[in-house]
């Protein structure tokens, strides 16, 4: 080995590290440091800018003694329990459909898939006026004779939130969908042949045999939709700005009004730390277990 | 005989169903786009006499003009175009440095492995799942301190620092599997770090790179938090200036405008998707399908 080989193997040792180097710095800074200072100034006295006075678990107390909290908190509980079932469910139900040998299998996929190329605010917007109650849905129902017919859930309190779920469905059961089918595509056509020769019945043999195959899938739908539902905020800006009154607050939008509107900024912080700990909380396990599988595979 | 008869049948039976089953679903999703062109096409007295779902009687593109660019987003009457131009300032740039950087970081994550690599790559993957509740304080500060607040230029930073995230993640699964010996050769042949990325790592990566870019251009475009929070008044990216659109409580509420507006804002993304909807797909799994 030369001076010069032995040089250069120095340098191609360091170099990539090098390279590498400021997108960890960017990366730790806005992620890692980022969410540090968030941490800090929830345990501030924070309202219109940032003051660094400890106040401990005061406005984690405020927090939790805010109505408007627990509103966000149980809408962000029905919200993501339908939006995940009801997504998840006809995902699954599309991508078995698509899989028996559909002639126009890529036009419906595309169909089906097109929501999730649009963005939060243009889908509320669209669904803000198909469920106007005066010019939408509910007047080309009544208008063909169901006269009693009522879709008016989206100036109604009680039923509100359940129009983001109606959206946050539309827009993400496609995705859904997309994994499903890629899951489906990688299972072995020769279980199933043997599976029919053996005479089981086609809804059988997905019951017992391809829907239990499908469960990597299923985990990485239920996980990315539940990030997807925890942090929805521009759907619920758009579609009913948190209304009516705060029907349909999230602890996203929650987050925002309290820090850059009602001069909160501590309890916003703290409601930010929230959401971030329910997401790492599911995060963390599945990157976890999705790396290490990587490692033995 | 008759047996297998009535078997087909029922067979044939089923399939009826199937489509039948795919096809609703079909309509049903694709009613809202349908619902907006009409809207966005009739006149505003057709609408409000009860025509929802209907084609348009009278077929204008009134609407279209006015929400390119007579439309109100505040006290200005710019329409839609200025948001329209700062969203394509913003994601331009914010797209071609993310891509980049995150070709670089995938090649040295799988081809010049060092000690804590992959913690490295641990490190930035929690970053595309990363709740921006929990960074926009501190970046709001940030971007203040750096003279960006309200700026283009400072999306631009903040779209491209958490795109590394989504990027590196999508050329680094994708450089795994291309084999070693590709670069091995390329380096008893001589050729150093930079020359190995240029010359034999790119020329086979354009399909990611289309990933990449597709993706990173759907998100930063359809990006409305980071959009409402740093910035303000003409510099908003269109996704802010639609929805203050659509929020304006004053006079009659016109409907044809928002559906026009919103249209506007969603023909970038969708013509990518149609045109480009295999690489888009492939973008949307990659978080869920290991490399």
């Amino acid at each position: 080995m030369s001076a010069s080989t032995h040089m250069s193997s120095r340098l191609a040792g360091w170099l990539p590290r090098l390279v590498v180097a400021p997108s960890l710095l960017i990366v730790i800074v806005t992620v890692y440091l980022f969410i540090l200072w968030t941490g800090v100034i929830s345990v501030t006295s924070s309202k219109f800018v940032p003051t660094y006075d400890f106040v401990g678990l005061d406005q984690y107390v405020r927090l939790w003694a805010t109505p408007r909290w627990h509103t966000a908190v149980a809408n962000l509980f029905i919200f993501s329990v339908l939006f995940l079932a009801l997504s998840t469910g006809l995902g699954l139900l599309l991508a078995i459909l698509l899989d028996q040998n559909i002639r126009v299998e890529g036009a419906l996929r595309a169909i089906y898939l097109y929501p999730m190329a649009l963005s939060f605010i243009v889908t509320g917007t669209a669904w803000k006026w198909i469920m106007n109650p005066g010019l939408g849905i509910q007047k080309v129902v009544t208008d063909l004779g169901w006269t009693t017919f009522r879709f008016d859930w989206i100036t109604d309190p009680q039923m509100a939130i359940y129009t983001v779920v109606v959206a946050g469905v539309w827009q993400s059961s496609g995705f859904a969908m997309a994994i499903f089918l890629a899951g489906l595509r990688g299972i072995d056509n020769s279980v199933i042949k043997a599976a029919q020769i053996e005479g089981a019945s086609l809804p059988l043999i997905y019951r017992q045999i391809i829907i239990p195959m499908l469960r990597p899938a299923m985990l990485s739908v239920i996980v990315l939709l539940s990030y997807i539902a925890i942090k929805s905020f521009d759907l619920v800006l758009a579609l009913t700005n948190g209304g009516p009154g705060t029907a349909t607050e999230l602890p996203s939008t929650f987050m925002f009004s309290a820090t850059f509107r009602r001069n909160q900024m501590g309890v916003g912080a703290a409601s930010a730390m929230m959401m971030l700990m329910t997401v790492a909380a599911i995060i963390i396990p599945y990157l976890y277990s999705e790396l290490r599988e990587q490692k033995n595979g | 005989m008759a047996e297998a008869l009535s078997r087909s049948g029922k067979a044939r039976l089923g399939r009826m169903v199937v489509y039948g089953c795919l096809i609703v679903v079909a309509l049903v999703y694709l009613m809202p786009l349908w619902v907006m062109v009409v809207t966005s096409l009739k006149p505003l007295d057709e609408i409000y006499s009860g025509s929802f779902i209907g084609l348009p009687k009278v077929l204008t593109f009134d609407a279209w003009r006015a929400a390119w660019s007579e439309a109100c987003i505040g006290t200005e009457c710019t329409g839609l175009k200025p948001y329209f131009v700062n969203s394509l300032l913003m994601v331009i740039p914010a797209v071609v440095l993310s891509t980049g950087i995150g070709a670089i970081n995938g090649y040295i994550l799988t081809k010049w492995k060092f000690p804590g690599a992959n913690f490295v790559f641990g490190l930035l993957l929690f970053g595309c799942f990363l709740p921006y509740q929990a960074i926009l304080i501190p970046m709001a500060r940030t971007l203040g301190l750096l003279g960006l607040a309200g700026s283009i230029p400072g999306l631009v930073a903040v779209h491209a620092s958490y795109g590394i995230c989504f990027t590196t993640l999508f050329f680094r699964n994708y450089f795994v599997s291309l084999p070693d010996e590709l670069t091995k050769a390329a380096m008893v042949d001589g050729a150093g770090f930079f020359r190995i990325f240029w010359s034999v790592i790119l020329p086979t990566s354009i399909p990611i790179i289309v990933v990449s870019c597709i993706w990173q251009f759907t998100q930063i475009w359809n990006d409305f938090l980071f959009g409402v929070s740093f910035t303000s008044g003409s510099n908003s990216p269109i996704t802010v200036a639609l929805n203050n659109i659509v929020n304006v409580t004053t006079g009659r509420k016109q409907y044809n405008v928002d559906m026009a507006a919103a249209m506007i804002a969603a023909i970038p993304t969708l013509v990518v998707y149609i045109v480009a909807g295999r690489y888009f797909v492939r973008g949307l799994t990659a978080g869920a399908v290991k490399g």
